[in-house]
C-alpha cells in the first residue's frame, strides 16, 4: 500500500464525495461555534426555514466578546450583550449544548474543545475562527471557517474543501532552558512569513514536538494560520493518550479501547510524501519577541531589527509603516524598551500549564512599578485549577490581576483594550495594528518572557532571571 | 446571489502587503447580528483620524477622490489573520466586486467567493504594473471578464493582459449565482447515507 500521511488518513476517510475539476464535499465530526461569527449564520437557516442537521455535533461557547470582570453582572456594553443573548436564543432554538457565560464549563472555545474532551483524534474540526488550528495538536484536521461556511455546516455537517498541499515542519534537539513552544512558533513564522504556509496544511514532527506537553502543542499548531496554512497538526501519541483519559467526553470503558486502537493508527506513514518540508534545529532558537504588525515579523531576544538594505524593494514600504506604527527604529535591539501592559492569556497561551510556568517564575517576585499585569484564564476550569493550586494568590502577592475567561485583550472586542500608544508584551497571536485596542503595540512573546517583563518592567531576556 | 460576468471599473490601490482583517474591519465592529451595513467601517482605523468620521486620512486611498470604482488592488498576501467574513462583506458592501492581489490569504478569499467578490491573483509583476498605471492615470480602465479569465488594463502604449486562475466548479457558481449551500442541501440523501457507512469511530 502506498504509504500515506497522517493528514491523508484523516482526509480520505471524510470525503463524502469529489467533484470533477473542484472541490471535495467534506464530512465534519465537530463543529464549535461562538457568538460573534454565529448569529448571521442561525439567520440563514431561519431565511431558509432549515434546522439545525446535527445540533449534537455542534458545542457553543461566548468567549470572544464577554467581560473579564464581573462576570456575574449583566454585560455592559448593549452590543455585546445582544450577541452573547442571540447566542443563548439560537442555542436553545436550534437545541445546541451551550457552555454560555457563567457556565462552569466556559471558556475560549480552542481551550474547552480539548479540555472537556470533544477534540478527539481523527477527527475534522472547524469553528468560525482562525485559531481552530489549535485542535490540531491531536491529530486532526482543524481550520478555521467563514460565516457563510457556518452556516454550511450546521445546515449539512459538510464543507466544500480543496485537499491544501502537504508541508512538515521537523523540529529536531533539545530546547534551551527557557525556551518555550511558543517561541518554537514564533521562530519557524519568522523563518517562512505570515504567508509561507498559505495554501498547506502543516503536520509538526521531530523530537523536540514530541517532547512537548499538549499544552505546548497546541500552542504550536495555533499559531499555523499566522504563516497561512489551513491547518497545523501532530500525530497523537502516549503524551496525547494520557491527556485525553478520563475527560468528561472522551469515551471510556471498550468504546475507549476501541478509539485508542484507531487513534493509534493515526501517524504519517514511512516514506510518506510532502510537498514541502522544513528541518529546523531546535537548539538554534532562543526566546522570541515580535518587533513589527504581522506574526511573521519576529527575531531573537537578543536580535536586532532588520535593516532596511536587508530587505526587498518590494517589502520597503510596508516595512516603513510596520516600524512607523511601532515606534521603533530599523537596525535597534529590543531588549531594555519599556513596556506598560503584560497580557497572558489567549487560545494561544491561557492553558493550566502557561499559568502554573508564569507562577513558578514570579513566585516571590514583584512586578515593575509602572506595569499594569493581567492574566487571562483561557476557561472556568482554568480558573478554578488556578485557585485550587494557589496560583491566585502568587499572582495577587505579585501585583498581577487574574481576571475571568475569555478572548480579552488578544482582540480587543471587550473592555480589555490596550491604550493608544502603549506598549505591550502579549501571549497572544496577533500584533497586527490595532489588534489589542486603536493604536496598541504589540510584542508578541512566550508567557515567560512576558512574566519575566512584568517583573523587570522591559522586554528582557527571560534565561538571565532564571 | 447575482451572478457576476464581467467587471469593467477604474480601481482602488492600497499598495501595502499582508493586509489583514482587522485592518479591512476592526474587531470592534464585529458585534452586529446581520450581514449588512459594513462597508461603511471597511478600513475604518486607515480611514479616519482617532476613530473620527470628520477626520478623513487624507492620503487613504478611499479618501482620496482620484479613485474611485468596483476593483480593489491591493498588495500580496491580502486578508490574512481573522476568518472573519464580515472582511469580505465590508469589502461588497462598500462596493467593491472584484480584489486584485498577487497572493490572497485562505479563508478570505473562500470568504470572498461566497460573497461573490471576486479574488483575482495576478503575478508580481502585473501588480506592480498596475499599481504604476493607476498612480499615473487613476482613469485607468480594468477590465476583469470571468468567463475568459482574463484580467487586462491599458498601460502606457500597450494593453497589458494576464489569465487568472480559478476552480472550474467555483466558476460555475459565480456565473450562475449558484451558493455551496444550494449544492450542500441537495446532496442530504447522500450525507445521510455517508454517515452510516461510519468510517471512524469519531463519526456519530
Amino acid at each position: 500500500m502506498k504509504p500515506k500521511t497522517l493528514f491523508e488518513k484523516i482526509w480520505e476517510t471524510h470525503v463524502v464525495k469529489t467533484i470533477e475539476d473542484g472541490p471535495a464535499v467534506l464530512y465534519i465530526d465537530k463543529h464549535f461555534i461562538h457568538e460573534v461569527t454565529s448569529p448571521q449564520a442561525f439567520k440563514g437557516l431561519e431565511q431558509r426555514g432549515l434546522p439545525v442537521f446535527r445540533p449534537e455535533q455542534i458545542v457553543a461557547t461566548a468567549d470572544h466578546n464577554v467581560p473579564t470582570e464581573n462576570q456575574h453582572l449583566p454585560i455592559k456594553e448593549a452590543l455585546s450583550r445582544l450577541q452573547v443573548d442571540t447566542l443563548d436564543k439560537n442555542c436553545k432554538k436550534f437545541g445546541i449544548e451551550l457552555y454560555g457565560l457563567g457556565h462552569p464549563y466556559q471558556g475560549i472555545v480552542h481551550v474547552i474543545g480539548p479540555e472537556m474532551g470533544f477534540t478527539q483524534p481523527g477527527m475534522t474540526i472547524v469553528c468560525g475562527d482562525s485559531h481552530t488550528s489549535t485542535h490540531g495538536a491531536f491529530g486532526t484536521i482543524a481550520f478555521g471557517i467563514g460565516t457563510s461556511e457556518v452556516e454550511m455546516v450546521m445546515a449539512t455537517q459538510c464543507l466544500m474543501q480543496t485537499k491544501p498541499r502537504l508541508m512538515r515542519i521537523n523540529v529536531e534537539g533539545k530546547l534551551h532552558h527557557g525556551v518555550l513552544s511558543k517561541d518554537i512558533i514564533l521562530y519557524i513564522i519568522s523563518k517562512i512569513s505570515a504567508s509561507g504556509a498559505t495554501g498547506y496544511a502543516v503536520e509538526y514532527a521531530g523530537s523536540a514536538i514530541r517532547n512537548l506537553s499538549m499544552e505546548a502543542r497546541m500552542t504550536v499548531c495555533n499559531m499555523s494560520i499566522e504563516m497561512g496554512a489551513r491547518c497545523g497538526m501532530i500525530a497523537p501519541d502516549e503524551t496525547t493518550f494520557k491527556y485525553m483519559r478520563g475527560r468528561k467526553y472522551v469515551p471510556r470503558g471498550d468504546s475507549w479501547n476501541s478509539s485508542l486502537t484507531y487513534w493509534k493508527t493515526l501517524f504519517t506513514d514511512d516514506g510518506a510524501e510532502f510537498d514541502a518540508e522544513l528541518n529546523i534545529d531546535a537548539s538554534e532558537i532562543e526566546p522570541m519577541i515580535t518587533y513589527g504588525t504581522n506574526p511573521g515579523m519576529g527575531i531573537g531576544i537578543s536580535g536586532h531589527v532588520p535593516n532596511l538594505r536587508d530587505l526587498e524593494e518590494n517589502e520597503k514600504h510596508s516595512f516603513e509603516k510596520s516600524l512607523q506604527y511601532m515606534g521603533l527604529e530599523p537596525g535597534m535591539g529590543i531588549k531594555g524598551k519599556k513596556i506598560d501592559y503584560i497580557f497572558i492569556g489567549s487560545c494561544t497561551n491561557s492553558r493550566i500549564e502557561d499559568l502554573r510556568l508564569v507562577a513558578d517564575f514570579v513566585k516571590g517576585k514583584q512586578k515593575a512599578k509602572d506595569v499594569e499585569v493581567w492574566i487571562v484564564p483561557g476557561s472556568k476550569q482554568v480558573e478554578k485549577q488556578a485557585h485550587e493550586e494557589g496560583i491566585d494568590k502568587i499572582f495577587e502577592a505579585a501585583g498581577f490581576i487574574l481576571r475571568q475567561p475569555g478572548c480579552s485583550a488578544c482582540l480587543g472586542m471587550n473592555e480589555d483594550k490596550i491604550p493608544a500608544g502603549k506598549y505591550c508584551i502579549s501571549t497572544s497571536n496577533r500584533n497586527f495594528e490595532g489588534r489589542q485596542g486603536p493604536n496598541a503595540r504589540t510584542f508578541l512573546a512566550s508567557p515567560l518572557t512576558a512574566a519575566a517583563a512584568a517583573i523587570t518592567g522591559r522586554v528582557t531576556d527571560v534565561r538571565e532571571l532564571i | 446571489m447575482k451572478a457576476i460576468r464581467k467587471i469593467e471599473s477604474t480601481g482602488v490601490p492600497i499598495n501595502i502587503e499582508n493586509i489583514d482583517t482587522d485592518q479591512i474591519i476592526p474587531a470592534r465592529f464585529l458585534k452586529a447580528t446581520s450581514r449588512e451595513g459594513f462597508g461603511k467601517n471597511l478600513f475604518r482605523d486607515w480611514r479616519y483620524e482617532n476613530d473620527n468620521e470628520k477626520t478623513p486620512r487624507k492620503d487613504f486611498a478611499l479618501n482620496d477622490t482620484r479613485y474611485t470604482g468596483k476593483i480593489l488592488v491591493a498588495g500580496k498576501n491580502f486578508g490574512c489573520g481573522s476568518s472573519r467574513e464580515h472582511a469580505a462583506w465590508a469589502i461588497k458592501d462598500y462596493g467593491f466586486d472584484v480584489v486584485v492581489s498577487s497572493f490572497f490569504a485562505d479563508i478570505f478569499k473562500n470568504n470572498a467567493l461566497n460573497n461573490f467578490c471576486l479574488p483575482v491573483t495576478v503575478s508580481d509583476e502585473f501588480l506592480k504594473e498596475l499599481f504604476t498605471a493607476i498612480d499615473i492615470r487613476p482613469s485607468t480602465q480594468i477590465e476583469v471578464d470571468l468567463e475568459s479569465q482574463l484580467i487586462h488594463f491599458e498601460g502606457k502604449n500597450v494593453i497589458i493582459k494576464e489569465k487568472f486562475e480559478i476552480s472550474p466548479y467555483k466558476k460555475t457558481c459565480l456565473l450562475n449565482g449558484y451558493d455551496d449551500i444550494d449544492y450542500l442541501l441537495s446532496m442530504k440523501e447522500e450525507i445521510t447515507a455517508f454517515e452510516k457507512r461510519a468510517l471512524t469511530p469519531n463519526t456519530i
